[in-house]
């Protein structure tokens, strides 16, 4: 059953996957994070972080509160390449055109 | 200035790991052991790969002690780079062993690292980075490392989604590649623990008390441990560690950022990587594109924010060397930090007056994939083998005693 509880469905980790890291000895949830790829999708963690902390909280005996969430990472959403590329900080080397077609 | 998201160096994280329960007889979370034969400070991929090799030659008793969690520091944080392109004869035959061992890691260790040698593409922009290259190119030939200088048309025949405009050559190994760094350290971290290496996460160090009759007490919020020998494979933090003994270890923790995509089909073979801005970027075998870029002038710091300038520089940067890529999305961006030498050259060996205390730091950012051959190496001499000629020449000794100045440095640090 626990193999067709999905926690993270961009990555596909299931309830099985993390019964699995916590036994091989993966329990900070970054471990797990980087264990099993929960979090690591389009959306970063924001539709299955809690599920996963609330089982994580389960699996290793201890309050939900003992298990903040992982780093959040910018940016905020997926961001195309060429948007962030027309950035007026982006540092400027010496070869870097003054107006860039490119971008 | 640019905002700084704040990734905070000493999180309150709740104690949830302690020992790390790999195989089954190793259960259950304790107080540290009285004592060890060798303590290693530090969890990355130079610790472990130390504990690995000393326990499969059969030292017993090597403890590993780390601050957070496995891969919390620049062994997590690096974009998995395994090159033999360097600029002098010791590092390219110490990296022609350690891509030999990624060869073999994961028959040898059991976890697939997904190392993929798809080669390494070095851009350059001008005639002077083009001479920069065939220089490093006679001694990589000289060693049976078989780069190669190509024109332009050459190097699109590999990356056809190059815009080659401004671009004057390259240098291309197809036997360098590429790895996924976590699964790397779990599969020493499991392997050291199967043949009696301890490890211990969430271990800060507090003090070092030396003894009168030689090695330490390491003291830890965990509990004191007695340490015969003590390795810091710290990283960028092996200054703090060696000032606790009053050792000066002259390197510096630089920030490095770098950021991942979207994953997309395969398509990009080599790691690409120009001269100029030090842009490196390569396709994982999840499929992302996975690269970071390199803005000058950044002063020393142990902060691992993300900056908003860098993901500008970067897509500036990569969107302009392949257009394709302007509509791919970034998906997350974070830092790690380099231990930056000198001289560009790691720190090996004891250090002067504290025949107890061994240094493995100063990477520069490319410890990972040193760290099979680093690992091999400190195991064979800290269990009576004859000692690599890395040790006599990699010490700290060679910062105060002049010797440095007649070692060639290393200046092929990119990304």
């Amino acid at each position: 059953m626990a193999g067709k509880i999905v926690l993270c469905r961009c990555e596909d980790v299931t309830l099985a996957d993390l019964e699995h890291c916590v036994s091989r000895g993966y329990r900070d949830i970054e471990e797990v994070k980087r264990y099993t790829g929960f979090g690591t999708g389009p959306c970063q963690g924001k539709e299955c972080l809690a599920a996963v902390a609330t089982h994580l909280a389960q699996l290793t005996q201890q309050p939900p509160s003992a298990i903040p969430p992982f780093t959040s990472r910018p940016p905020l959403a997926p961001t195309p390449l060429r948007l962030l590329a027309r950035d007026p900080g982006a540092h400027r080397f010496p070869d870097d055109p003054e107006t860039d077609r490119s971008v | 200035m640019q905002p700084v998201f704040d990734e905070e160096e000493d999180s309150s994280r709740a104690d949830v790991s302690g020992e790390i329960r790999l195989p089954a007889t190793l259960e259950g979370a304790g107080p540290l052991p009285e004592r060890a034969e060798i303590v290693i400070v530090g969890g990355g991929v130079i610790g472990l790969a130390i504990a690995y090799n000393l326990a499969r030659r059969g030292l017993s008793n090597v403890v590993v002690i780390e601050r957070g969690y496995l891969a919390e520091g620049a062994s997590g944080r690096n974009g998995g780079g395994v090159r033999q392109q360097w600029s002098t004869e010791i590092n390219i035959r110490l990296m022609q062993e350690s891509v030999d061992l990624c060869r073999r890691f994961a028959v040898d260790l059991g976890v697939n690292v997904w190392f993929r040698q798809g080669g390494y593409l070095f851009l350059a922009r001008s005639q002077r980075e083009v001479a920069r290259l065939e220089k490093n190119i006679a001694i990589q030939n000289r060693c049976g490392v078989a780069t190669r200088m190509l024109d332009p048309g050459q190097a699109s025949d590999i990356v056809p989604e190059l815009d080659l405009s401004g671009i004057v050559g390259a240098a291309y190994n197809p036997s360098d590649g590429i790895l996924f760094p976590w699964p790397f350290l779990w599969g020493y971290a499991r392997q050291a623990a199967a043949h009696g290496v301890r490890i211990f996460t969430q271990t800060p160090v507090g003090g070092l008390e030396p003894q009168k009759t030689g090695g330490y007490i390491v003291h830890t919020p965990r509990g004191a441990i007695r340490a015969r020998r003590l390795i810091n494979a710290t990283g960028a933090w092996s200054p703090k560690l060696a000032a606790m003994i009053g050792v000066d270890v002259p390197t510096y923790p630089i920030r490095h950022e770098i950021c991942s995509s979207e994953p997309l089909k395969p398509f990009l073979r080599p790691m690409v990587s120009e001269l100029t801005s030090g842009l490196y970027c390569s396709q994982s075998m999840r499929g992302e594109i996975v690269g970071g870029v390199t803005i000058p002038g950044h002063e020393s710091t142990y902060g691992m924010g993300s900056t908003m300038q860098f993901l500008a520089t970067y897509a500036r940067r990569l969107v302009r060397l392949m257009p394709i890529l302007g509509d791919i999305k970034v998906l997350r961006q974070w830092a790690g930090l380099y231990d930056q030498s000198p001289d560009g050259n790691p720190i090996l060996g004891p250090a002067p007056g504290h025949p107890d205390f061994f240094l493995a730091c100063g990477f520069v950012g490319h410890g990972f994939m040193m760290a099979p051959i680093l690992g091999k190496l400190y195991g064979e001499w800290l269990t009576g083998g004859a000692p690599h000629e890395i040790f006599g020449r990699y010490t700290l000794a060679r910062f105060s005693d002049g010797s440095a100045a007649h070692h060639e440095k290393e200046d092929f640090n990119i990304g």
